[in-house]
C-alpha cells in the first residue's frame, strides 16, 4: 500500500487541488492497491481502469486550465453494483443481470461524474441487495479485510471491504434495511443512510421503494459528510426524493470535529441496547457482550464529551423485524417482476418451442439466486387478494407505531445511539443455512429504516479483534445531528480505524 | 331456438355498465418526457421509464392529472383531496415493468354522473369514478393463423404506446332503461365523447383506439329484484359497436336463462363483423393483481383553490350548449329530439353560428347530410363536411349561384376531394344556369327531339314533362334550376297549371 491509498477523501482532495499529486497518479495507486489486494477480497466485480483514468485525466485538464474544482474532485470511489451506470455493466450481484450494459446513468451516478470523482468500479453486494453477508452474491462473496475468513457484512459488503481494504477512499452504499450500516459497522468504516428522499432514488435498481436510499461510505465521518453533499437534493425524475436543501453535514462534521457535545441529548435504545429480543431469535442471534461492551464504552465517551445520555424507550420496535420482512418481500416481488427476458438480460430456454411463460419460468429460475426466490414467494404471497390487510397493510400500520415512538424519544433526545449490529463478522457460511438467524443482523437498523430516519454507523471498537460500530439516529432531515455526533465521537476514538496495515 | 328482442323484454330486465379508456391527448406521456404522438417508427418513442429499464422511476405528467379533473369536473365528480397510485400486477410482455401503474381504490375523481337524453327521455348514468393509468405497448404475433399469441412463431413488440396517459371512466351499473338499454348505452358514450371533445383533452377517435368502451351487461328476470351475473364485452369500439353489443349479449344471455342455464362472469369479446359477443378468458381464471399503493411515486394532492381555477375555465359543455341553442334557436321540442338522435344538434348549431337561417341548417342536416352519413357508416359529425360549410351552401343557393341540386353536388365533391365549398364551386364550374334565353333555346330543342313527350303534355299529361326536363337539364350539365326550366317547358306546351 502507498502513502495516496492511505489519504481521507478531503486529504486526497486538497492535495490534488493544491498540485501536490495528479488526479491520474491517485486514480493509478488506488488500481494498482485494487491489483494487489482484490483478488483476496473481492470487493469489485467489475473494475474499470480505462474510464477511471480517463475521469482522472480530465480533472487534471481542468485543473491544468485554471477551472474550479468541486470539493471531491479526482478522488476515487468505488461503485455499488446496485446502482445503473450507463456503459458499465450493472448485475446487482444477480446472474439475470450478467452482460447487461445500461444506456443510462443514475442520478447519483451522474452527480459524482459531474463532481468530478473518479469511479474504480462496481462493487460486490448480496443479490438484488437481499442479504447482510454478501454471500447470496451471485458472483461469489466479499471477505473482510480484518478477517478474510469473515464476511464483510450486507447487502453493501463490497463497497465496505473496498474502503477497509484500501481499496478506494469513498464508496456509494444502499440502505435498505441496513445496507450501508451493518457492513460499515463489521468493516470498522462509515456509513450514512440518509433521510428517506435525501438522496434520489432514480437509477437504483429498486429492492423495496419505500424503505431504498442510497448513501456515502468512507473511512472517516467528514469524509462521508462531503459525499453526502455531492449526491444529495432534490431530482425531478424521484418524485419521492425531498424539495429542500441537503442538511449542512460537512458544516456539522467539522463543527463535531472540535469534539465538543454540551448541550446535546443523548437518547439510548432500550429495545435496542441488548434488552430487546435478539435473543429471542435462534441460531446464537443474541447481543453479542463483546458489543455490548464496546457500546457501554461508546456511550460512556459521549458522556464524556459533554452530551447529556438520557434512557429511552421505544416499544414497538420489537415489530420492526416483522414488519419489514413483510414489506420488503412484497415490494421487492412487484419490483423485480420486469426481469423476465424479454427486454433485457439473461434469457433460457427461448429454443422456438416453448412458449412466453415457458422461457419467462425458465429465466427466472436460473437467473435468481435462493434468497431472492424466497423473497418473491412471501411477498407474492403477503400481497395476494385477501392477505393483503393481514400482511401489507398490517406491516405499513407497525411503521406508524415505529415513527410514533421515533417522534417520542425525540422530544427527550437529539440523537439516538444504539450498536449498529448485534454481532461482530462472523464466518463466511456460517449462517447461510438459517435465514431467520440472518436476519437478525438487521434488528438495529430495521426501526430507522421504517421509518425514513437518517442514521449513521461510526466504529466505536473491537470485540475479538473485529470492529463494532455505533450508530446515531436523528429526526429526518435532521443528518447533520448524525454527523456531529459520529464526528466528536470519532475524534476521540481514532483508534478504532482500519488498520492500514490490515490486509499489506 | 331464436327470441326476439321483444320476447327477452317480457321477461328480463336488462342493467348495464361501461368502463370507457380514454387515451389522453397530452403532449407527453403519463411518468416520462416521451412524445405520445401517433404512427411514429416503433420503439422511437420510449426511454428508460417507459421500457421499465432497472432502476427508472416514474414521475407524474401534471398536464395528465390536470386534465382528469377537467374531466372529473365535466362528469359532475368530487375531486379527491389526496390519492395515490397503485400497482397492479401481471405478467405480460407489452408491460415493461410487469405491473401497470394505475389507480385502484384511491381515484382521483369520484361520484358523478352524466345526463343522456334518448327520444327526449332523460337518463341519469351515475359515474363510479374517473382515474389516472398508464398504456401498454401492443404487440403483433408473426405467423400462425390467427393473429394472437397462441399459435404465432414470434412476437414484437412495439413500446411506443407503453405509458401514454390512460384515463378510466367507470359507470356504475344503469338499471331500469328497459327496451332503450342499447340505445341509453349507445347515446352516454356518444355524450362523453362529446364532452371529451369540448374539453380537448382527447381526440376521441373511436377508429384509432383512443376511446375503448368494455361493456357489462346483465339480465334479471322482471320483478326479482335482483341483478343478475354480468358478462364483460371488451373490443366494443364504435358507437354502433356499443349499441349492438348490450342487445346482443340481452339476446344471448335471455337465452341461456330461458334454458334453465347460468351466465357464465366472464370477459367476452365483441366482434365487428357478426355483431355478437364471443367468449375471451373467463373470470374464474383471472389473475390476482395484488394490488399495492405504488412506492415509487408520491400521492396526487391538488390543491382546492387550483381545482377551483379548472372548474371556472372549463368551456361550455355540450349540454349547456344544446339547451342554450334550443333557446336561440327557437327550435320545437320534437325537432330538438330528431336532431338530437341523428346527432346533429351541435353541427345546427354551429351552422347557424356561421350564419345560415336555422330551417336551412336543420333541413340540411336532417336530410341530405344524415342520408351521406348513413351511407357511409359515421356519425353525421365525422362526415367530413364543416358546419361553415353547409351555412356557405345554403348562401349560395339563396343567392341564386346554385341550385339545391348543385348545392348536393357541391357536398359529394366536398366529400370526394376533401376541398372547401368554394373551392369545389370553381374546380368543377357549378354554377346555376339562369339566362332564360340560353334556358328557352335548350327547351326548344328538347321538345324538339322527343315530339311525343311534348304532344302528351300538350294533351295534358303533365307528369310527361319529366322527360323534357330532364333533357334540358342534360343539357346544361345539371346547372339549370329544375323549377325554372319545368316552368318555361309547361309554358311553351300550354299544358300548365
Ligand atoms: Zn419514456
Amino acid at each position: 500500500m502507498t502513502e495516496l491509498t492511505a489519504l481521507t477523501a478531503a486529504g486526497t482532495a486538497a492535495s490534488i487541488a493544491a498540485g501536490d499529486v495528479s488526479a491520474v497518479e491517485v486514480a493509478q495507486a488506488h488500481l494498482d492497491r485494487i491489483e494487489a489486494v482484490d483478488g483476496r477480497v473481492h470487493a469489485f466485480l467489475h473494475i474499470d481502469a480505462e474510464g477511471a483514468l480517463r475521469a482522472a485525466r480530465d480533472v487534471d485538464a481542468r485543473r491544468a486550465a485554471g477551472q474550479a474544482l468541486g470539493p471531491l474532485a479526482g478522488v476515487p470511489l468505488a461503485m455499488k453494483d446496485v446502482v445503473v451506470t450507463q456503459g458499465l455493466p450493472t448485475t446487482a450481484g444477480s446472474k439475470i443481470l450478467e452482460g447487461w450494459l445500461p444506456p443510462y446513468d443514475a442520478t447519483i451516478s451522474a452527480r459524482v461524474k459531474a463532481a468530478g470523482l473518479v469511479m474504480l468500479g462496481k462493487t460486490n453486494m448480496d443479490e438484488f441487495a437481499m442479504g447482510s453477508s454478501t454471500e447470496n452474491s451471485a458472483y461469489g462473496p466479499t471477505h473482510n479485510p480484518w478477517d478474510l475468513s469473515k464476511i464483510p457484512g450486507g447487502s453493501g459488503g463490497g463497497s465496505a471491504a473496498a474502503l477497509a481494504a484500501y481499496e478506494a477512499p469513498l464508496a456509494i452504499g444502499t440502505d435498505t434495511g441496513g445496507s450501508i450500516r451493518q457492513p460499515a459497522a463489521v468493516t470498522g468504516t462509515v456509513g450514512a443512510k440518509p433521510t428517506y428522499g435525501g438522496v434520489s432514488r432514480y437509477g437504483l435498481i429498486a429492492l423495496a421503494s419505500s424503505l431504498d436510499q442510497a448513501g456515502p461510505c468512507a473511512r472517516t465521518v467528514l469524509d462521508a459528510a462531503l459525499l453526502h453533499e455531492v449526491i444529495g437534493g432534490h431530482d425531478p425524475c424521484d418524485s419521492t426524493s425531498i424539495a429542500q436543501p441537503v442538511p449542512p453535514v460537512v458544516a456539522a462534521a467539522r463543527r463535531g470535529a472540535n469534539g465538543d457535545l454540551k448541550g446535546v441529548r443523548v437518547g439510548v435504545v432500550r429495545e435496542l441496547a441488548g434488552g430487546g429480543d435478539a435473543a429471542a431469535y435462534g441460531g446464537g442471534g443474541g447481543y453479542q457482550a463483546g458489543v455490548l461492551a464496546s457500546f457501554d464504552a461508546a456511550v460512556h465517551t459521549l458522556r464524556e464529551l459533554g452530551a447529556e445520555v438520557v434512557e429511552v424507550g421505544c416499544p414497538h420496535f420489537e415489530y420492526a423485524l416483522a414488519a419489514y420482512y413483510l414489506i420488503l418481500p412484497s415490494e421487492c416481488s412487484s419490483n423485480l417482476a420486469r426481469f423476465d427476458s424479454v427486454r433485457y438480460g439473461m434469457r433460457v430456454g427461448d429454443d422456438g418451442t416453448r412458449s412466453l411463460e415457458e422461457v419467462m419460468s425458465l429465466t427466472r429460475e436460473a437467473g435468481f439466486g435462493p434468497e431472492v426466490k424466497r423473497r418473491i414467494i412471501i411477498g407474492t404471497y403477503a400481497l395476494s387478494s385477501g392477505y393483503y390487510d393481514a400482511y401489507y397493510g398490517q406491516a405499513q400500520k407497525v411503521r406508524t407505531l415505529i415513527a410514533r415512538d421515533f417522534a417520542a424519544a425525540f422530544e427527550r433526545a437529539d440523537v439516538l445511539v444504539s450498536p449498529t449490529s448485534p454481532f461482530v463478522a462472523f464466518g463466511i457460511g456460517e449462517r447461510i443455512e438459517d435465514p431467520m438467524a440472518m436476519y437478525v443482523n438487521d434488528l438495529c437498523t430495521l426501526p430507522a429504516s421504517l421509518a425514513g430516519t437518517p442514521a449513521i454507523s461510526v466504529p466505536c471498537g473491537l470485540s475479538d479483534g473485529l470492529p463494532v460500530g455505533l450508530q446515531v439516529m436523528a429526526p429526518a432531515l435532521a443528518d447533520d445531528r448524525c454527523y456531529r455526533v459520529a464526528a466528536a465521537f470519532e475524534a476521540a476514538t481514532e483508534q478504532f480505524r482500519p488498520p492500514a496495515g490490515v490486509l499489506a | 331456438m331464436t327470441l326476439t328482442y321483444e320476447d327477452v323484454l317480457g321477461r328480463y330486465e336488462p342493467v348495464f355498465g361501461l368502463e370507457t379508456h380514454v387515451e389522453l391527448g397530452t403532449e407527453s406521456k403519463m411518468f416520462c418526457g416521451c412524445s405520445t404522438r401517433f404512427g411514429a417508427e416503433p420503439n422511437t418513442q420510449t426511454c428508460p421509464v417507459c421500457l421499465g429499464l432497472p432502476g427508472a422511476m416514474p414521475a407524474v405528467n401534471a398536464r395528465a392529472v390536470e386534465d382528469t379533473i377537467k374531466i372529473g369536473l365535466a362528469l359532475n365528480c368530487s375531486i379527491a383531496p389526496w390519492c395515490r397510485f397503485a400497482r397492479k400486477n401481471y405478467f405480460y410482455p407489452d408491460m415493461p415493468k410487469n405491473f401497470q401503474t394505475s389507480q385502484y381504490d384511491e381515484p382521483l375523481c369520484v361520484d358523478g354522473y352524466l345526463d343522456v337524453d334518448v327520444d327526449g327521455q332523460n337518463y341519469r348514468v351515475g359515474i363510479e369514478r374517473v382515474h389516472m393509468e398508464e398504456d401498454t405497448g401492443k404487440n403483433t404475433h408473426v405467423g400462425g393463423a390467427t393473429g394472437r399469441i397462441h399459435g404465432a412463431e414470434y412476437s414484437l413488440v412495439d413500446y411506443n404506446r407503453a405509458g401514454i396517459p390512460l384515463i378510466e371512466i367507470v359507470t356504475r351499473p344503469v338499471p331500469g332503461t328497459g327496451a332503450r338499454a342499447p340505445e341509453v348505452a349507445r347515446a352516454y358514450v356518444t355524450a362523453l365523447r362529446d364532452i371529451l371533445r369540448t374539453l380537448g383533452v382527447s381526440d376521441v377517435r373511436m377508429e384509432q383506439g383512443s376511446l375503448r368502451c368494455d361493456v357489462n351487461t346483465s339480465l334479471s328476470p322482471v320483478g326479482s329484484g335482483a341483478w343478475g351475473t354480468r358478462t364483460e364485452t371488451k373490443n366494443v369500439n364504435s358507437l354502433r359497436s356499443v349499441e349492438r353489443a348490450v342487445r346482443s349479449e340481452m339476446l344471448r344471455q335471455a337465452e341461456l336463462l330461458d334454458a334453465g342455464e347460468r351466465v357464465r362472469q366472464e370477459t367476452r369479446h365483441f366482434s365487428e363483423v357478426s355483431g355478437d359477443t364471443r367468449p375471451g378468458r373467463s373470470k374464474e381464471e383471472a389473475t390476482d393483481y395484488r394490488y399495492f399503493p405504488e412506492p415509487d411515486l408520491v400521492p396526487v394532492a391538488p390543491d382546492p383553490a387550483w381545482v377551483e381555477q379548472i372548474r371556472a375555465a372549463l368551456p361550455e359543455l355540450p349540454a349547456a350548449r344544446r339547451a342554450r341553442l334550443r333557446e336561440s334557436l327557437g327550435v320545437s321540442a320534437e325537432d330538438m329530439v330528431q336532431m338530437s338522435n341523428a346527432g346533429v344538434v351541435d353541427l345546427v348549431g354551429e351552422t347557424v353560428e356561421a350564419g345560415a337561417p336555422v330551417d336551412e341548417a336543420r333541413n340540411w342536416w336532417l336530410g341530405y347530410l344524415t342520408q351521406k352519413a348513413n351511407e357511409r357508416e359515421v356519425d353525421a359529425a365525422d362526415l367530413g363536411v364543416a358546419p361553415g360549410d353547409v351555412a356557405r351552401l345554403v348562401a349560395l343557393v339563396a343567392d341564386g349561384t346554385l341550385s339545391v341540386a348543385l348545392a348536393r353536388q357541391a357536398v359529394d365533391a366536398v366529400l370526394e376531394t376533401g376541398h372547401d365549398v368554394d373551392a369545389v364551386v370553381a374546380e368543377r364550374g357549378l354554377r346555376k344556369v339562369s339566362d332564360t334565353s340560353a334556358l328557352e333555346r335548350a327547351a326548344d330543342e328538347a321538345i324538339a327531339a322527343d315530339p311525343d313527350a311534348a304532344d302528351k303534355v300538350r294533351g295534358g299529361k303533365a307528369a310527361a314533362v319529366g322527360a323534357l326536363v330532364g333533357a334540358v337539364m342534360k343539357a346544361t350539365r345539371g346547372q339549370a334550376d329544375a323549377a325554372a326550366v319545368k316552368q318555361i317547358l309547361l309554358d311553351k306546351l300550354g299544358g300548365g297549371v
